[in-house]
């Protein structure tokens, strides 16, 4: 269960960028996780709902956009969506491939209320 | 409304990864370990897939002609460390406590007392094949284990630590004939999601392999220091 960790990370990058902007709390957060990103979406919002408590964002809400595992097939440059792990060219077979997206764990934005 | 009439709602972007700050400090150890000559390699695995048997017998081959050290990861207790002490193999034992995996700050701590004549330093971590992958340690080499009782398919089931792995080895190969486990399809379905993999088989018990996974490490230990000259 390392989703208690990255949403402890989560938290001291919220924190930070809400005392930037002189928040007085953090009403909704938004995370892009890819489906390669080792997580499981539900274990992030149980893991932020206990950690939540006595801080900003006590009330907050999150939201995860799950991004699909994008690959691209530098041989016959075709872009393929993979809901599999297979690392093969779905057209020509090829292996040499580059990952487009799937992998992140990103805090994309946060709503935040503000004197 | 009164109070609230004066509070705004506004909407930030942001975009920062929630693994920058271990991503930085690992890169900031890779880079110090490299430069000073040391191979690292993380190994990850299931509970007693035989991280520790396998590093006891790597010592066997690799203590003569190298210096070698450890770092064990565990929830709880000295013992994988010990076990490595009492083959005469300096090792520190980080007790992390209930956490499910290593990250790259505990690693941070310890680097000062890594001593700078090192050879190898092999990072054992929690026994768990879903958290530790996706925690870069400043490591060269990651190698994932997979023990023959735990079924071939765990490639697919388990993606994370196959496909950012440098290197498999499949262990216990000496109970095979005993299990339904097909090596030979274990392999395909890593090499499936993860092509790059370079696979060994290794059995401690007869120490089958044990020798080709020495030479790779040591391959690549050249490797880095060629590139260092
Ligand atoms: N038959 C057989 N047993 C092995 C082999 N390697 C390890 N074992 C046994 O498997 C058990 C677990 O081995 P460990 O080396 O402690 O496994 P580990 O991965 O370090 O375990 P954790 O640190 O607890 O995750 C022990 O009883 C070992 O003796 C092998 O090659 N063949
Ligand atoms: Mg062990
Ligand atoms: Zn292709």
């Amino acid at each position: 269960m390392h989703e208690l960790s990255l949403i402890a990370n989560l938290f001291e990058i919220m924190e930070e960028k809400a005392a930037e902007k002189n928040a007085k709390k953090i009403t909704h957060v938004v995370l892009q996780v890819g489906k390669l990103s080792g997580v499981v979406p539900d274990l992030l919002i149980t893991a932020f709902d206990i950690y939540k408590k006595d801080t900003m964002a006590s009330e907050g809400e999150l939201t995860i956009k799950e991004v699909p595992l994008k690959i691209l097939c530098r041989d016959c440059k075709t872009e393929v969506v993979k809901d599999d792990f297979v690392f093969i060219c779905t057209k020509c077979g090829s292996t040499n491939l580059k990952t487009l997206s799937g992998t992140e764990l990103y805090l994309e934005k946060m709503e935040l209320e503000i004197d | 409304m009164g109070k609230d009439e004066k509070m705004k709602t506004k909407e930030v972007m942001v975009l920062e990864d929630l693994l920058g700050s271990n991503k930085k400090i690992a890169a900031e150890i890779r880079q110090k370990l490299t430069d000073t000559g040391i191979l690292t390699i993380n190994l990850l695995s299931s509970p007693g897939a035989g991280k520790t048997t396998l590093l006891e017998s790597l010592s066997e081959i690799l203590a003569p002609e190298y210096k070698m050290a450890v770092i064990e990861g565990d929830i709880e207790t000295e013992r994988d460390a010990d076990r490595i002490r009492a083959k005469g193999i300096p090792a520190w034992q980080i007790i992390t406590g209930g956490a499910c995996h290593l990250e790259a700050k505990m690693i941070g701590k310890l680097l000062p007392e890594i001593p700078a004549d090192l050879d190898f330093l092999f990072i054992e971590n929690v026994g768990n094949l879903v958290c530790p992958a996706s925690f870069d340690l400043g490591e060269n080499i990651r190698c994932v284990l997979l023990s023959t009782p735990e079924g071939d398919d765990k490639p697919k089931k388990y993606p994370k630590a196959f496909t950012t792995s440098d290197c498999l080895v499949i262990s216990k190969t000496d109970l095979v004939s005993v299990l339904p486990f097909n090596i030979e399809r274990a392999k395909k379905e890593a090499l499936e999601i993860n092509p790059a993999l370079i696979t060994f088989t290794t059995s401690a018990q007869t120490g089958a392999g044990i020798k080709e996974l020495a030479e790779y490490f040591s391959e690549s230990l050249q490797k880095i220091r060629r590139t260092n000259a």
